[in-house]
């Protein structure tokens, strides 16, 4: 299956993938409009880390899920390889937050928590992020993912 | 092969799910004493909130039982397990053969000794029927006393608070949440859900219950309408040591989830774990070792076997609002930092993380419990008890985590 890899050697550190994924997500379909004003929660986060370091972090979609087989009420499933939120059942206990050795779900506004789901759950229909990275640090490829710690 | 589960929760559902990875054709029977579909059991609390409801809270899609071919006999008891024959006892007789049985069978409310519940009306709060049972006994003048301040008395609390009158929880222990909290922790927590009206008196066992007044060891008289017994669980686990299943106060298995009796594995509630941040076997009681565990057994039993090696406490609550999340062991050398809506106490042994408890603030705690579950060494990151990072991690262990093994 493809996965998200990320190259930090290539990252900018510039965040553009985060309001691209906030973007996404909005719903709106114009980014300006959608962003204005907006304190943006995107569903992928950088990093900057010393000597000028940066890298992004979104959901790894590891092959043993520590987040959805420890969801509490059944709300983290995998389907086809990606780990997808029903936000409908999920009652924000936040195990899951505690569960993912990567950092990356978070609490949401207007629902209780927020994950990368490759943009399968929105109209991007592709992940925004790896499209619009500047210099190609995000990108989609073959590759299994090991939950590594 | 016939593939028994008695039990119809997590780690029955793990025990299904590891074993329709790799086999699709065995016969699966699950035996359950609940006749509901299988549901989330913390969520019984969220249900009485009106913060979920009987479709979302089931654990598992309608069509669970039917997409990974499952016979569900459900409402039937489980009272006997035969090992040499290979065959169970059910309560409205019959008997059932089985190649491999999961013992899944999870705990019951402890009732403590207090003198007069014998014969004085109470209720448990461990089940979809008992959340059911205790609602429709509430009414909006309901004066309420829960014997037990652990997770299960003050999630009831939580639960019914928008239902009833008053609240008062008791319990021997000096603090709420002691399994999980340690005093500073559990004092805020407690004055929290002060401020949402709930009274404790703690320290404070409640001695005798008579008609509806309950007297606590310091002679103070509590009247109430409704009594909760929440005093913690037993594991339903007599059926297999009856027979010599070898146990501690839960049963014990090795990693693949099998006991000391042939064919017969153990998962969930019912089975002691080794903790891995201390060292030492116990239950855990935690929904997602349940889950773990009986996939474990599923796979094993499957023929794929893959030791569940990493069990540890790991508790994520909310109560009133407030997130708390725990993980590893309480003691030791330790730091805290506090500030208005944030409390965070790391422990630390031999230069790594062992353990911390979190109140306010679960931003990216899961990095946190990495790094107790790897004992990863502290000298090796830079860890920030204030912000967790992946950027604490050396470029190349970073890399190997984020992009996989082949990076
Ligand atoms: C109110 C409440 C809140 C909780 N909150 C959390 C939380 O936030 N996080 C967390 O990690 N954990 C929580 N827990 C604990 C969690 O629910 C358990 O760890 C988990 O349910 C264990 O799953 P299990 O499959 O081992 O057993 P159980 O869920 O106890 O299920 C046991 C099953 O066995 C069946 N059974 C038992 N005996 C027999 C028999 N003799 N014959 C036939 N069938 C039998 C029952 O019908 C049931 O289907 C909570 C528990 C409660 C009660």
């Amino acid at each position: 299956m493809k996965r998200i890899t990320v190259h930090e050697e290539w990252c900018l550190g510039c965040h553009l993938c985060e309001y691209y994924c906030a973007f996404a997500n909005s719903g709106g379909d114009d980014m300006a409009d959608a962003l204005r004003g907006v304190a943006i929660r995107p569903r992928i986060a950088v990093e900057d880390a010393e000597n000028d370091v940066h890298f992004a972090v979104s959901c790894r979609h590891c092959a043993t899920p520590r987040c959805a087989e420890g969801c509490i009420t059944g709300a983290l499933s995998v389907v086809d390889g990606v780990i997808r939120l029903d936000a409908d059942k999920c009652v924000g206990c936040y195990t899951c937050i505690l569960l993912c050795p990567y950092g990356c779900i978070t609490p949401s506004e207007g629902k209780p928590i927020q994950k990368c789901e490759l943009c399968l759950n929105n109209s991007a229909g592709a992940p925004l992020c790896v499209q619009k990275c500047p210099n190609r640090a995000i990108v989609l490829e073959e590759g299994a993912v090991p939950c590594a710690l | 092969m016939r593939i028994v589960i008695v039990g119809n929760s997590t780690a029955a559902v793990g025990a299904i799910e590891g074993i329709r990875l790799f086999d699709q054709k065995s016969e699966i029977i699950v035996i359950a004493n609940e006749e509901a579909h299988t549901y989330s059991r913390p969520l019984i609390s969220y249900l009485l909130e009106g913060k979920t409801d009987l479709q979302r809270m089931k654990y598992r899609p309608d069509d669970f039982y039917e997409r990974h071919n499952v016979t569900a006999l459900l409402g039937q008891t489980v009272t006997a397990v035969d090992a040499g024959a290979h065959e169970l006892t059910l309560a409205a007789g019959g008997k059932v053969p089985y190649d491999k049985l999961v013992w899944a069978a999870g705990s019951r409310p402890f009732i403590p000794p207090v003198q007069g519940l014998d014969s004085a009306p109470y209720y448990t709060f461990q089940s979809l029927a008992d959340a059911e049972k205790l609602a429709s006994a509430l009414s909006p003048d309901s004066r309420v006393l829960i014997i037990g301040a652990g997770l299960i008395g003050l999630k009831c609390a939580e639960g019914i608070a928008g239902r009833c009158a008053r609240i008062t929880i008791a319990d021997i222990a000096p603090r709420i949440l002691p399994s999980i909290l340690d005093e500073e922790g559990a004092a805020l927590v407690q004055a929290h859900a002060e401020k949402h009206g709930i009274r404790f008196h703690l320290g404070n066992a409640v001695q005798s219950v008579d008609g509806n007044t309950a007297r606590l060891a310091d002679g103070t008289a509590l009247d109430y309408d409704i009594l909760v017994v929440a005093s913690g669980v037993k594991p339903n686990l007599e059926p297999l040591t009856a027979i010599g299943a070898k146990a501690g106060r839960g049963i014990l298995t090795d990693a693949n989830g099998l006991t000391s009796l042939p064919d017969i594995y153990a998962a969930g509630d019912v089975a002691e774990s080794l903790d891995i941040t201390d060292g030492l076997s116990r239950i855990l009681a935690i929904l997602p070792g349940a889950y773990q565990q009986g996939k474990a057994a599923g796979k094993a039993i499957a023929g794929f076997p893959v030791p569940f090696d990493e069990a540890m406490p790991v508790n994520s609550l909310g109560l009133f609002g407030l997130h708390m999340g725990t993980a590893g062991v309480a003691k030791g050398e330790s730091t805290v930092t506090q500030t208005d809506a944030d409390y965070r106490r790391f422990f630390f042994a031999d230069g790594k993380l062992v353990g911390f408890i979190l109140i306010g603030d679960l931003h990216r705690a899961g990095i946190y419990t990495a790094l107790v579950r790897a004992k990863i060494p502290l000298d090796t990151v830079q860890f920030d008890p204030q912000k967790p990072a992946l950027a604490a991690f050396a470029p190349a262990a970073r890399q190997k985590m984020i992009n996989g093994e082949n990076a």
